[in-house]
């Protein structure tokens, strides 16, 4: 039963009426797992079509006079180009602190047809933080709006993009690319779509009216080839993919070079600096970090969790590892952390301390499962 | 007569003679969630009452199993080791976990009847 300080999504009846288990996220009470548990969730979505509420996530959006403005004032706080983000495109990127340590990352979309418009998809955790920073930082011809009556859901999957045309038959979903966004007619309800997600499969993520997002998501559900899952299986999916979760692999201590998110930050935007912790990131780049994410593959079936400390094998301490868990997909125990540089080649051998035993394991490339991207 | 008893956190004990076969309870199971992997004990150990004597990894977390009676380990089970989630399956049958040679077989006493333990679950509902 949750407090009366919990929150609640648009869709918390729907999930209670499913049967999910719940439990408290950023907050939120939230579906950590539905009847057939996380396992079957996992390997549904990477077969057919999972369905995710993510409506605790923050949504804003960033207004002004045009592109230019809105993107250079953002620019001013996230390393990404946004002054190129064309119509119809979305970008990944973080908010950076003056050490150049992440606050948090964030989705930036460019709604086709809108000019002076960029709208943020933030982290739930984060979003108060989030929107204080930017709304002290902007300047006075750009404003935040936040879009607290939007609900987020994600649909994710290779029968995704096939569900959700069946609602929208001529709205061009099939057409986008990976990143690409739309606003889309999808049956009767509007929505604004990106061909994106959070678990390394084709999908889509919606963003809708909350009063409506009931509906919607009892029409997909309703289509045999979706599934409702909890954010267990979101994050076992998510750390096959190799992707970071913040207050895991990004926290206000770690820069995007050593998290391994220099591919976010386009090379103009190398070059000229002018986001907070620069120095650090350019330094980084030059040189290389001191430490690196990496994937790591236990030995053994045991699974090695957040917190376990990496060592060498003399038992001299390496990193720590940041995510873990198993990986259903792939059949055997997964984790990520950060390593010093100099052990973070893969195929290095290291330890990893669980219940107070060193238990092999050895640095993995990522993603441990591999992306199913629409590249188009 | 096979006796089964329980306690509070979740494990059974059914006793065969002087030994007691352990594992953990169907409840437990279901709250575990998809068992993944098990850390037996090593044959020979010697275990009082309380001590740790497994772990049971989930997809999401690890949970000990605690020794519900003290003696030492004389078998583990070796399907649930290549099987986890034969825990899952039929976590009072053949997802048993370790059997011990009761070192103190008044021990038992103390634990939960099955009717007891039954009620205790209500109560956690």
């Amino acid at each position: 039963m949750s407090d009366s300080a919990t929150l609640h999504t648009p869709l918390h009846a729907l999930h209670v009426e499913l049967g999910a288990r719940m439990g408290p996220f950023a907050g939120y009470d939230m579906p950590i797992q539905y009847g057939t548990g996380i396992l079957a969730e996992h390997l549904h979505t990477r077969s057919r079509a999972g369905l995710f509420d993510v409506s605790h996530m923050g949504q804003a959006e960033l207004v002004g006079p045009d592109h230019a403005t809105v993107a250079a004032a953002l620019e001013r706080l996230c390393p990404a180009d946004f002054l190129g983000l064309a119509p119809g495109r979305q970008r990944y990127s973080q908010l950076l602190n003056a050490e150049g340590g992440v606050i948090d990352d964030l989705m930036v979309s460019r709604p086709p047809g809108a000019d002076g418009r960029l709208n943020l998809v933030v982290n739930a955790s984060r979003k108060a933080i989030d929107f204080v920073l930017l709304q002290s930082n902007l300047p006075s011809s750009v404003r935040l709006i936040r879009l607290d009556r939007l609900a987020l859901v994600a649909l994710q999957g290779p029968a995704a993009v096939a569900a959700l045309e069946r609602l929208a038959p001529d709205g061009g979903l099939a057409a986008m690319s990976f990143m690409a966004v739309q606003p889309v007619r999808l049956d009767r309800f509007t929505a604004f779509v990106s061909r994106s997600g959070y678990t390394g499969e084709d999908g889509f993520e919606i963003s809708l009216p909350a009063d409506e997002a009931e509906a919607f998501a009892r029409r997909l559900l309703a289509d045999p080839e979706v599934a409702p899952i909890g954010l267990g299986a979101r994050d076992s999916l998510r750390l096959e993919a190799g992707l970071c979760l913040y207050g895991h692999e990004l926290d206000e201590t770690i820069d995007p070079i050593e998290a391994g998110l220099a591919w976010s930050i386009q090379k103009r935007r190398r070059v000229e600096g002018g986001f907070p912790g620069a120095a650090r990131v350019q330094a980084a780049l030059a040189k290389g970090p001191a430490r690196q994410r990496v994937g790591i593959r236990p030995d053994g079936r045991a699974p090695a969790r957040e917190g376990a400390e990496i060592v060498d094998a003399s038992g001299a301490p390496l990193g720590v590892v940041t995510s873990g868990g198993f990986g259903p997909s792939v059949g055997a125990p997964i984790a990520m952390g950060y390593v010093a540089s100099a052990a973070a080649a893969p195929g290095a051998a290291v330890s990893l301390m669980v219940r107070g035993k060193p238990l092999a394991a050895r640095v993995s490339p990522l993603p441990f499962h591999p992306h199913a991207y629409h590249r188009g | 007569m096979t006796e089964i008893r329980f306690t509070k956190d979740h494990e059974y004990v059914r006793v065969e003679g002087d030994l007691a076969v352990v594992g953990i309870s169907d409840h437990a199971q279901e709250q575990l969630g998809d068992v993944v992997f098990v850390e037996l004990p090593a044959i020979g150990a010697k275990l009082a009452k309380g001590d740790s004597a497994a772990v049971v990894e989930s997809v999401k977390a690890a949970s000990d199993v605690f020794a519900p009676v003290s003696g030492e380990v004389v078998e583990v089970n070796k399907e649930v080791d290549a099987q986890p989630a034969l825990i899952n399956e039929d976590a009072m049958g053949r997802g048993w976990i370790l059997k011990i040679k009761l070192a103190d077989a008044g021990e038992l006493a103390s634990l939960l009847s099955e009717a007891d333990y039954g009620a205790f679950l209500q109560t956690l509902a």
